[in-house]
């Protein structure tokens, strides 16, 4: 590593009014003439938006023009901005971990909008702080890692089938692992699929497929015992008939789907005339409806204090049963309580539609006056009517959620990606990446993520391979240089680093006695560097020099 | 090649060139970004929509496997899967794209003042200009139709102002062959004017606006700076009213559910109050649909936390009273009778409507639309054209919001990677 003597330091500091972001509070330009008094700083500018293309050039002229060696961008989150940034000091020639960010937006001019004195305040302290930090960077490298260029797919329902599917069509091997002996998931208990009303098992004809492929192939019965490895060097431990096995992968698509909330306990339900639309889809799959009155009842055990979510597909599967009794007996009764129908978009709208036009009778009841179910009658209060009423019935059906897989809790742990508060898998980011994780080479589609119908499970099957084939065209990948790193003379092999490690990254060497970082694994959140008691770690990027340099500046005490 | 520059078309292009895959992307605009670029804040995590959206587009603009066209579009397509010619024109931006650093100094200069559609026409922009201060390529193009030059023969002032020499009155427009293995449609949607539904009063009354007029409007980068006022006194407007569904559900004019207008109202009435905590919300609807991750308790904190009163009916009239303050007459459905409430500032939930140009392309590429003019996917398969080797994303095929057309596009990307590979 190379090491660039006191005086030779340049540092040039960009400071960005994010339009008003920042400009609308701080005095930005006073800001950039500030920065030029600070140690080694050679040049300083403000940018109307310092990530737009305006602005990234100006970075990169100024790396060849004033010759800088350290850049600063004070301006919006590392989060969203970083790897930008890095990414233009790297094709300016600068390694990328001579680049410093400072949050001026999120953490100063948002929350000091009708202080901006103090916000002034605390931007030059910031910014100085992070120049006084800048002095002492160092150039890191990237580390390369083998990629394992297949990929492992766990629940071979209609999700985990066309993940499969598009990945082996890439030319990637897929191995399939499915917990019940035959694929195709809940799909195998329906009787018809909205809103085609075609069967349910024409969709499973892709099962075929599947099993056909050269390059799936396809473990059922089989449980998942161990997860081991990082990106695009997974090694999953498996059982299967008793036969443990051990398979590797490059990344891994969760697809295990989610389980329909037991309807036991909810209004009477006792799988005679008070049923689930799952029991019905079986009577409707025998042909054994045989009832002329129905009332079903949607969200039974959700939208409640205990579940508050929308299980999302109910208000469709329950119009179809509902449209496919009246298609056979157009003498029958059905009524359907609802709190909002879901029906978004073209074709669910139409269907939704076509159901009252059949006569389909829907009455919205609210969810603090729940429908009784009496002798022969369903009473419940109606909004529109202001008053109670009574449906007489001879079935009543009962929409529950999909609620989220009992072994998700530890399928979770094992992978190490989070759950939200249902049990759901969570995603990276809502909006901007709904079906990656935080941590690599992992992804999630389906029911999984959250209830999901036929179309928005293959949409983000399809899409969890597409990211993951992002990974696995590749042989080598690089991932983040800014890790820990053991100093061996130092360590002591007290192993509170690696019992503190949220990532399982650091591993006991038995021969020297000493922690060992993988550095692959390591995110570089600095908890083992804190917690070891003899300062045998370094944090690549946030040394303790650095952070001391921050804090001296700052006006604290070391 | 996909087609189509705004979120969808962006996150599939992302996707397919960080698999290794070259890809053409082709913008009728002089900037890629499409809607997302003009709202203001997203729902449900509320982040600022531009903020998200540029590192993708200085993204887009640098990855290698990228080709940006803008101010493009597809004359024709032969072939088939595999093996696509296509024809594209490419207009005449006349300023160069090599020589404009986008300094602004041109626009400075320029005499005219036209409607910026950007800001949908709610503030003026030069016949020189760029669509957004983060717009990519961050290069200015000269509106032809409406520079003098081209429509009088005379001024050319923004030549003498550039000192870098960059505007080329005497470019021309190009057409150009691409050969290509498969195609991505994403050219999103257009929104719908209410202007025919007269008993809401658009375009009579300067207090009713439209949802995305209402996200230029309260947007630090829109012509209020971000600092909310109602059009007709300039006064700060206490009072909201969001009226869902216009033209959507509506069998006169788009039978469809538009998808996102019960969300993107909640947000839109959340940043009024997060701008403002004196503001006070009334959303009128027929169905809360929010049956995405974390909606339902998206609305709930709406009603909790940020003074927003949900209130179940179909609006029937606006009316305007002498301060010119909007009247919203509803059936109140508790009572069955008619009310009034008068409001400060209405905002109308628009409908998502196909592209004007949906029909167009459509006969181009020979792929079906559906019964409203949006592209038809397969049932299950919601991405597959009716055609081979074309696929689908994102508002061009159904309305949906952006988690939808970011997951659409990612499995648009992956289903032309297929055909892509066995090329």
């Amino acid at each position: 590593m190379r090491k660039i003597a006191d005086k030779d330091i340049r540092i040039g500091v960009f400071v960005c009014h994010c339009g008003t972001n920042i400009g609308g509070v701080l005095d930005v330009p006073s800001l950039a003439e500030y920065a030029k008094t600070l140690p080694h700083v050679t040049y300083s500018a403000d940018n109307l938006y310092t990530c737009s293309e305006v602005g990234l050039t100006e970075i990169k002229k100024n790396i060849k023009e004033q010759e800088l060696n350290r850049v600063i961008v004070a301006s919006c989150s590392p989060r969203t901005h970083e790897p930008l940034f890095r990414a233009i000091c790297e094709e300016a020639g600068l390694n990328p971990y001579l680049f410093e960010m400072v949050n001026i937006r999120d953490q100063d001019s948002w929350v000091h909008m009708k202080e901006p004195e103090k916000g002034m305040e605390k931007a030059k302290d910031l910014i100085r702080m992070s120049v006084h930090k800048a002095a002492l960077l160092e150039p890191l490298e990237r580390i390369k890692v083998s990629v394992t260029q297949s990929a492992i797919v766990l629940g071979g329902g209609i999700s985990g089938i066309t993940a499969a599917l598009n990945l082996a069509n890439q030319g990637f091997e897929v191995s399939l692992i499915e917990k019940e002996p035959e694929l195709g998931g809940l799909l195998k208990s329906l009787n018809k699929v909205f809103p085609s009303n075609e069967e349910a098992s024409k969709l499973l004809d892709s099962i075929k497929l599947v099993e056909s492929h050269e390059k799936i192939k396809v473990y059922k019965s089989c449980i998942i015992e161990k997860v081991d490895g990082f990106i695009g060097n997974y090694k999953v431990s498996v059982k299967q008939n008793n036969k443990l096995d051990e398979i590797e992968a490059g990344v891994i698509i969760i697809a295990t789907g989610a389980t329909p909330l037991n309807p036991d306990g909810y209004y009477g339900y006792n799988g005679k005339n008070i049923i689930s639309q799952l029991d019905l889809e079986s009577l409707l799959k025998n042909n054994t409806v045989d009832a002329n009155n129905i009332t079903m009842i949607l969200c039974v055990g959700c939208r409640n204090k205990e579940r508050t979510y929308c299980s999302s597909i109910c208000c469709m599967s329950a119009i179809k049963n509902a449209m496919l009794i009246m298609e056979k007996n157009p003498d029958a009764h059905i009524t359907i309580l609802f709190q909002d129908i879901q029906a978004p978009g073209t074709v669910y709208e139409n269907y939704y539609r076509k159901s009252r036009e059949m006569g389909v009778l829907f009455i919205k009841y609210l969810s603090e006056k729940p429908p009784v179910i009496k002798k022969n009658v369903v009473k419940v209060y109606s909004d529109l009517l202001n008053q109670e009423i009574e449906i007489p019935q001879d079935l009543v059906v009962l929409s529950t959620p999909l609620v989220a897989n009992e072994d998700s809790v530890l399928l979770a742990k094992m992978l190490k990606v989070p759950l939200e508060e249902n049990n759901f898998f969570l995603e990276a980011h809502v909006k901007l990446r709904p079906v990656d994780f935080a941590t690599d080479g992992v992804y999630v589609c389906g029911s999984a993520h959250w209830p999901a119908d036929i179309a928005e499970s293959t949409s983000q099957a399809n899409a969890a391979a597409s990211r993951a084939s992002r990974i696995l065209w590749k042989d080598t990948l690089e991932v983040e240089g800014s890790t820990a790193e053991v100093i061996e003379e130092l360590c002591i092999g007290c192993e509170a680093c690696i019992k503190i490690c949220p990532y399982k990254a650091i591993s006991k060497d038995e021969t020297t006695d000493t922690a060992r970082v993988n550095r692959v694994i390591c995110k570089g959140c600095g908890l083992c560097g804190a917690s070891c008691p003899k300062n045998a770690i370094i944090i690549h990027h946030f040394t303790g020099d650095q952070i001391r340099a921050e804090i001296l500046t700052y006006g604290g005490e070391v | 090649m996909i087609i189509g520059a705004g979120i969808a078309g962006i996150q599939a292009s992302l996707d397919l060139a960080e698999r290794g895959i070259k890809v053409e992307l082709i913008e009728k605009n002089a900037c890629i970004g499409g809607r997302m670029a003009q709202l203001d804040k997203t729902f449900p995590t509320n982040d600022c929509s531009i903020c998200i959206l540029a590192p993708k587009l200085a993204e887009c603009s640098r990855n290698p496997n990228i080709t940006l066209h803008t101010l493009s579009e597809v004359q024709s397509v032969d072939g088939a899967a595999g093996n696509f010619i296509v024809q594209v024109l490419s207009h005449a931006r006349y300023v160069n794209e090599e020589k404009c650093i986008n300094c602004g100094l041109c626009v400075e200069k320029c005499p005219m003042r036209v409607d910026d559609e950007f800001d949908m026409q709610l503030r003026k922009r030069r016949a020189i200009y760029i669509d957004y201060v983060q717009g990519v390529p961050a290069i200015m193009s000269i509106d032809k139709e409406r520079c003098l030059w081209f429509t009088k023969s005379a001024c050319r002032l923004c030549e003498k102002a550039c000192e870098r020499e960059a505007i080329d009155f005497e470019q021309e427009d190009k057409e150009f062959e691409l050969n290509v293995a498969s195609i991505i449609v994403s050219i999103g949607y257009d929104v719908f004017n209410p202007e025919s539904i007269v008993s809401l009063g658009y375009n009579r009354y300067p207090n009713v606006v439209t949802s995305i007029e209402f996200e230029r409007l309260i947007c630090a980068s829109g012509p209020l700076g971000g600092h909310l006022l109602r059009p007709s006194d300039n006064k700060e407007p206490k009072k909201l009213a969001f009226i869902n569904c216009v033209g959507s559900r509506d069998i006169k004019n788009n039978p469809y559910c538009s998808s996102c207008c019960c969300m993107y109202t909640t947000k839109e009435a959340m940043i009024a109050y997060e701008h403002d905590n004196e503001i006070k919300t009334t959303i009128f609807y027929i169905d809360l649909r929010a049956a995405g991750k974390g909606f339902q308790k998206y609305l709930q904190r709406g009603n909790a936390e940020y003074a927003i009163n949900y209130v179940k009916g179909k609006v029937a009239k606006i009316l305007e009273d002498e301060q010119k303050n909007p009247v919203v007459l509803y059936e109140d459905i508790d009572t069955s009778e008619i009310k009034e409430l008068q409001f400060d500032l209405v905002i109308l939930a628009t409908s998502m409507i196909p592209k004007k140009d949906a029909v167009k392309l459509s006969k181009i590429l020979e792929i079906q639309l559906d019964e409203f003019n949006f592209f038809k996917g397969m049932t299950y398969y919601p991405q597959k054209s009716t055609k081979e080797g074309i696929f689908l994303c994102g508002a061009c095929r159904r309305p949906m919001d952006i988690p939808n057309s970011v997951v659409d596009a990612s499995g648009a990307a992956a289903k032309a990677a297929e055909i892509v590979v066995k090329v």
